[in-house]
């Protein structure tokens, strides 16, 4: 039968996918914020899962609030990236630190 | 069965889609399995009944989010090759690290041995007469009414941040003045002539 610790299980490698996103393509922005995206969306599968197996709902609402924060994250984020892709023409991440203001 | 057999396939699906979206070449491909991994995701909350997080999931993030991904990557005019430059140097350490980590995780996970874990006092226990969505809709606008009006703001403040952001007032437009539209009076713009036969308006 499926229990907490397959849902866990699943959770844990979207999670990593996330993470190994992040240091794989480390020069594309919208391929960093895409990874953080499956690392929210690991987040609230975690959260979920314990709330449907220990019986408590909070968890499903506190799940609700990670996704309103993720998808302003996203607009953001995205914001962002279209001011830095105006300004400069590339969005390699590598001279962001260039932007100065 | 067929509980388990569904949970594999999401499960599955959810992890390979997941995989692509960092691994592949085009981003517009990545945003495309992003998209279903959200929507296997859907499907892993469904079969556990977590029905309105599922198509919370499936409005908020496929019909939003993703879409607000694709339009950006397909406004910016970017060689994405050039980008991927160092991916080939970046995968082996990120593999290991990312091996390491899930290792550490799902070990963790798997020597957990303290039984079958129970809480001594629930927040909000599930009501089996009320259905999921009912359930969630009672708790948010009574209880965590304050902490949804907040969710609302971290919103509307993402949504003023991103107009500001990306705002700009562009030069040599020709727009509408209203006022000085209004302020225009007949006598200024017109005026009456009597035109003689065979000669030219002087203006």
């Amino acid at each position: 039968m499926i229990g907490l610790q397959h849902y866990l299980v699943v959770s844990a490698i979207l999670f990593v996918m996330g993470v190994l996103g992040i240091f794989i393509n480390r020069k594309n922005v919208i391929i960093i914020l895409m990874a953080i995206e499956l690392i929210l969306l690991s987040v609230n599968i975690n959260l979920v899962a314990f709330s449907v197996f220990l019986g408590d709902l909070v968890g499903q609402v506190f799940s609700m609030f990670v996704l309103t924060v993720a998808a302003g994250e996203a607009a953001i984020g995205l914001a962002i990236l279209v001011i830095y892709f105006r300004g400069r023409g590339t969005i390699a991440v590598d001279d962001v630190n260039r932007m100065k203001g | 069965m067929i509980h388990v057999i569904a949970f594999y396939l999401f499960a599955i699906m959810v992890v390979c889609s997941g995989a692509l979206t960092i691994l592949s070449r085009n981003p517009v491909h990545s945003v495309l399995w992003l998209i279903l991994s959200f929507f296997n995701a859907a499907g892993l909350m469904i079969l556990i009944g977590a029905e309105f997080i599922a198509m919370l999931l499936v409005i908020v993030y496929v019909g939003a989010v993703a879409v607000l991904f694709l339009f950006v990557v397909m406004m910016l005019d970017i060689d994405f090759a050039e980008l991927r430059a160092g991916f080939v140097d970046y995968l082996p350490f990120g593999l290991l690290l990312a091996l390491v980590l899930l290792a550490e995780i799902v070990l963790g996970i798997g020597l957990w041995s303290a039984g079958p874990i129970e809480l001594a006092q629930r927040a909000a226990p599930v009501n089996p007469e009320l259905s999921n969505i009912q359930a969630i809709g009672g708790l948010l606008y009574t209880r965590y009414i304050f902490l949804f009006e907040a969710a609302g703001i971290v919103l509307l403040v993402a949504m003023i941040g991103a107009i500001v952001l990306t705002h700009r007032a562009r030069g040599g437009v020709k727009g509408q003045n209203v006022a000085k539209q209004n302020r225009r009076r007949p006598q200024d713009a017109t005026r009456n002539i009597n035109q003689p036969v065979g000669q030219g308006v002087e203006l």
